[in-house]
């Protein structure tokens, strides 16, 4: 099938594009230099804006989180329901929908690619399962493995290759797609419930040298270690951290400790870390008394070393439900709500907990987090390492970026906010003096470029010729469209695509799915030398039954279980 | 002769993933690290199978073909005003996300097992969540481990050796190192395994542990007895509870499905919030079909709900009580069912097993039950798990993968297969 989008207002920064009026063509699913106009099926974009699918570098859609989120919250579901259609399964829920409606969900907003962020290698399955419901979109997940015994006793014995070999072999085996580090050491801890421990790591400043009990391993030491993994098997995308102290005021200082802890293992301007939802990570103050945006100081250190990307966790005010592999913290949270509340430790690996939240605007905390997000966007100076998401659904559902996108690209519309919030937050943040607004290149960049690109996607986030001929259109001109202004119909256009390709096919019209496909899962498939897999198989099959409640055999999930197995090669030394 | 390792056992909710069996001519001759319901079923699942496909004529079942069947039960189903899936606990995930999509597009209803047996841990979990971990924790750390109404070594022969008590963990080497307490209204089997025996009386759950509460949080009891227990024994339990590292409380159908129901489950989760103030402390339903869990799971993330799901509007709607398999069946409100991989006849109310009979019914399974022997369409399927293969989940929600080990009988398909046909025979009739 050929496909020619005529006339577009063009945003492609990774060809410096730059609002460009000009046609876009497709054969098949890849985007090409030219097609027969008179046989091709033609678009007409005058006066639209086109970009490549957004790609969403972190958000929670799939797995066993996600899926105990919505068993938790029936009443998440009961305003938020979505019908079957002639092409779209039913479903429902706002900040947990089900696996179909977020596929569309996404797909009306004109994105095309989401990555899963966390889940446990032994619940890798479950992902999985989920991938194959969630339609349109092209996915991956992360792994845990920050808090991973045998990644611990590797690093303990210096044996680097060998953690490398095993951090592989668990990639290979679940069908995962990069590194993923969540609270590094608090979870051991919280598995014991030793709060002495965990209040220890969450008191500043000393917190990456504290020795987890029973094991003597400390927080810089593992993510410096899964560094050194990370770049021994040439991942595509970075150690992705969610740092010590998530939620604590003060961790700030954490923040900046933990990128700086691998400073030294930089080569070159290649980001080798990447911090998550740093808003949560990006508090200042002591205590909710003097609690305090930190966003300045975090954004000081990473707009000069560019050794660290990161992403900003929006808060919004909205009642969401918050999920997260960092067990200890949702007990916390818990404790502080007094809401609801699920904790699921994993064997050898992980945990995780789960706590509804709704944030409002006129809580001070809450509204100094809201701030928070925004100020860190704002100070960044380099939007190729600073991503727009709310950590869905964390900040809040993913729903809301159109929300986001216009507090970004207009000051009046940050200002509504501003004059509606506490007082006394307005005077913890910097967020009311800052001028600047995103304009549609930095947008582009941010959403889709930059994420694209961090991922180690090359096909994606551009429209150049060779790419996936992923695309959105938004019925907006923006030439004529003054952002700061007009927010409330960027919004809108923002929310409803008006056209969505997904390799080549048209999935979304108008702002509704006319087309449901099923989408690639990538996953990373690491190439070490066969001598040290061996050994480091054998080794790991003596110990495998010690450990796990599950053999070695079952640990493994099947390529042909992967819905459209896309693995992408990853070379040793 | 064909020995195959690692086989995940399709029968309760341990899920063991470490049994091997003998294969020879297409048949299992021999089956190791098997509890004995395991071993008995897959020794013995070949027999007394469902040779073909059934229809009732005048009183009793005949044969009739594969497709003669599909397209009967397709007729029921799109007939029906407010048609229902029921079952697939015991079957793959695969299979069930099936069920579910037949369900939406017929517009009726889909509900499992859930609904007769840990129904009330979903409403529980929806008022104040569950603090949970899996298996593999409790082998390795729990210094405390409470049986809840529940018998495991009889419905969970395995958990206490694999899991659990008796199971060699990396901080628990010794049996020594753990205790054991089981709170039943009667002697089991399980009682004899037990560290501490309370034997309470039947219905007075809740009253023990909101007494557990109280003591634990505020102040003493000045009542002499609680539940049957004299207090003095009740504040021992307590202290037992608040001392130990790591707790687990394991819980079964004596808790869900005796008097308070949900309300004895939100009381024992906000017991284990309680307990989290002093120990780590954590609780596990004991699931017992082996692939409940998993029921729950797809359902849950193609509906937004666990079970007692209603599509009759076009979107998914929840409300138990109302909109469960059993309540649409009490108040005569469903007008014909497909029944996959269950038994309701065998295990609803009288009543209620009453009016499933009023109306058009088909059942799939791999053997005769009561309810297939009343059934009006009756296939035969692969036992799944052993000659057909998918997903499972086990009772603390990791998934693992089913093998086939064994081909079926000729003409016999998986219940994913069946469903499969009976949609697509739908769709075609619908044009």
């Amino acid at each position: 099938m050929e496909l020619l989008i005529k006339n577009g207002v063009v945003y492609d920064p990774i060809n410096k594009i730059d609002g460009e009026v000009m046609d876009i063509a497709i054969k098949d699913n890849k985007i090409v230099d030219m097609v027969d106009e008179s046989k091709a099926y033609m678009i007409d974009a005058s006066n639209k804006l086109v970009m490549a699918g957004g790609v969403d570098v972190h958000t929670h859609i799939a797995g066993p989180k996600m899926n105990t989120g919505r068993i938790l919250r029936p009443e998440d579901h009961y305003g938020d329901v979505a019908p079957k259609t002639q092409i779209k399964r039913s479903g429902g829920g706002y900040s947990t929908p089900s696996s179909f409606v977020m596929g569309y969900r996404y797909a009306e907003m004109g994105y095309t690619t989401a990555i899963e962020p966390a889940n446990s290698p032994i619940k890798m399955l479950h992902c999985h399962h989920e991938f194959r419901d969630i339609p349109i979109l092209d996915k991956s997940c992360f792994v845990l493995f920050g808090n991973n015994w045998f990644v611990w006793e590797y690093l303990m014995e210096n044996k680097l290759d060998e953690c490398a070999a095993y951090v592989a072999w668990v990639l290979n085996a679940t069908k995962g797609y990069a590194i993923k580090i969540v609270d590094p050491g608090a979870v051991e801890a919280w598995k014991w419930g030793d709060v002495e421990f965990l209040d220890i790591l969450w008191g500043r400043p000393q917190t990456m040298d504290q020795q987890v009990p029973r094991f003597g391993i400390t927080s810089r030491d593992i993510i410096r270690g899964l560094c050194k993994v990370n770049k021994l098997l040439n991942l595509p995308h970075p150690i992705h951290v969610h740092p010590n102290g998530l939620g604590t005021p003060g961790n700030y200082q954490t923040t900046i400790e933990t990128m700086d802890c691998v400073k030294d293992l930089a080569d070159g301007d290649k980001p080798i870390i990447h911090m998550t939802h740093v808003q949560f990570n990006g508090y200042g103050g002591s205590d909710w008394v003097n609690f305090r945006s930190g966003a300045y100081e975090i954004m000081k250190y990473v707009n000069a070393n560019k050794h660290v990307s990161m992403d900003l966790g929006q808060v919004i005010f909205t009642n969401t439900t918050t999920m997260t592999g960092d067990g200890p913290f949702e007990y916390r949270l818990y404790r502080l709500t007094k809401n609801k509340w699920t904790n699921a430790d994993v064997e050898v690996e992980s945990g995780a907990g789960i706590v509804p939240m709704h944030y409002k605007r006129n809580n001070f905390v809450h509204a100094v987090m809201w701030a928070i997000g925004l100020e860190l966007a704002l100070f960044a100076k380099d939007p190729w390492r600073v991503f727009i998401t709310t950590d869905h659904p964390n900040g809040g559902p993913f729903t809301n970026y159109p929300k986001l996108l216009s507090w970004l690209m207009s000051k009046e519309a940050r200002q509504r906010i501003i004059n509606k919030i506490p007082k006394r937050a307005k005077s913890k943040t910097n967020l009311e003096s800052m001028d600047r607004e995103y304009s549609f290149y930095e947008i582009a960049t941010t959403t889709r470029a930059a994420t694209a690109k961090i991922l180690g996607l090359k096909d994606k986030g551009h429209l150049g010729v060779g790419a996936d001929a992923d695309i959105s259109i938004y019925d907006m001109d923006p030439k004529e469209i003054n952002p700061s202004k007009d927010y409330k119909q960027l919004r809108k256009a923002f929310s409803k695509a008006m056209f969505t390709i997904k390799e080549g096919e048209i999935v979304v019209k108008d702002g509704e799915t006319v087309k449901s496909i099923d989408g690639r899962v990538y996953w990373v498939k690491p190439n070490v030398p066969s001598d040290l897999m061996n050994a480091m198989e054998s080794e790991l099959a003596g110990k495998f039954d010690d450990y796990y409640t599950v053999s070695m055999q079952n640990f493994k999930i099947p390529e042909r279980y992967i819905m459209r197995s896309t693995p992408i090669a990853a070379h040793y030394g | 002769m064909a020995v195959i390792e690692d086989v995940v056992c399709p029968i309760c909710g341990c899920v063991c993933d470490d049994i091997i069996v003998t294969v020879e001519d297409n048949k299992i001759k021999k089956v190791k690290n098997s509890c004995s319901i395991s071993a008995t079923k897959f020794l013995n699942f070949h027999k007394h199978r469902l040779p073909s496909p059934l229809i009732k004529k005048d009183g009793d079942q005949i044969p009739i073909s594969l497709e003669e069947a599909v397209e009967k039960v397709a007729k029921i189903l799109v007939n029906a005003e407010y048609p229902a899936i029921y079952g697939l606990a015991l079957s793959s995930c695969e299979a069930q996300g099936l069920g579910v999509e037949l369900a939406e597009e017929i517009g009726g209803v889909i509900d499992n097992q859930t609904v007769t047996c840990h129904g009330p841990t979903a409403l529980g979990l929806h008022d104040v969540g569950m603090p949970t971990c899996t298996l593999g924790e409790v082998r390795h750390r729990a210094d405390l481990i409470v049986y809840w109404g529940c018998n495991p070594e009889e419905a969970h022969p395995r958990h206490l050796k694999r899991y659990s008590v008796l199971s060699k963990g990396r901080f628990r080497k010794e049996r020594e190192e753990r205790k054991m307490v089981i709170i039943d209204v009667r002697k089991t089997k399980s009682t004899k395994q037990a560290d501490l025996f309370l034997q309470i009386e039947p219905g007075q759950d809740f009253e023990l542990m909101s007494a557990l509460r109280v003591i634990l949080n505020f102040d003493e009891i000045e009542e002499e007895s609680v539940a049957g227990l004299p207090i003095e024994k009740v504040e021992e339990f307590a202290e037992l509870l608040r001392n130990c590292e790591f707790g687990i409380i394991f819980f079964g159908l004596g808790l869900t499905m005796s008097r308070g129901k949900e309300r004895n489950i939100d009381a024992a989760v906000s017991l284990v919030r309680d307990l989290n103030k002093w120990a780590k402390f954590s609780i596990i339903p004991m699931r017992g079909h082996y692939n409940v869990t998993g029921m729950n799971e797809v359902t849950a993330w193609q509906t937004g709900y666990a079970y007692a799901v209603d599509l009759s509007h076009g979107y998914p709607w929840y409300n138990p009580g109302e909109t469960s398999f059993v309540d649409i069946l009490r108040r005569g409100e469903c007008d014909a069912a497909l029944i996959i991989a269950s038994d309701p006849v065998a295990h609803f109310p009288k009543e209620i097993a009453r009016n499933l009979c009023k109306i058009p019914f088909a059942v799939i399974d791999p053997h005769p039950s009561i309810s297939s022997l009343l059934a009006d369409i009756v296939i035969p399927s692969a036992f799944t798990g052993i000659e057909a293969e998918g997903s499972a989940y086990r009772m603390d929600a990791v998934p693992l993968r089913l093998k086939k080990v064994l081909e079926p009988p000729p003409g016999i398909y998986s219940d994913e297969e069946i469903i499969s046909m009976i949609l697509e025979k739908i769709r075609s009739m619908r044009g």
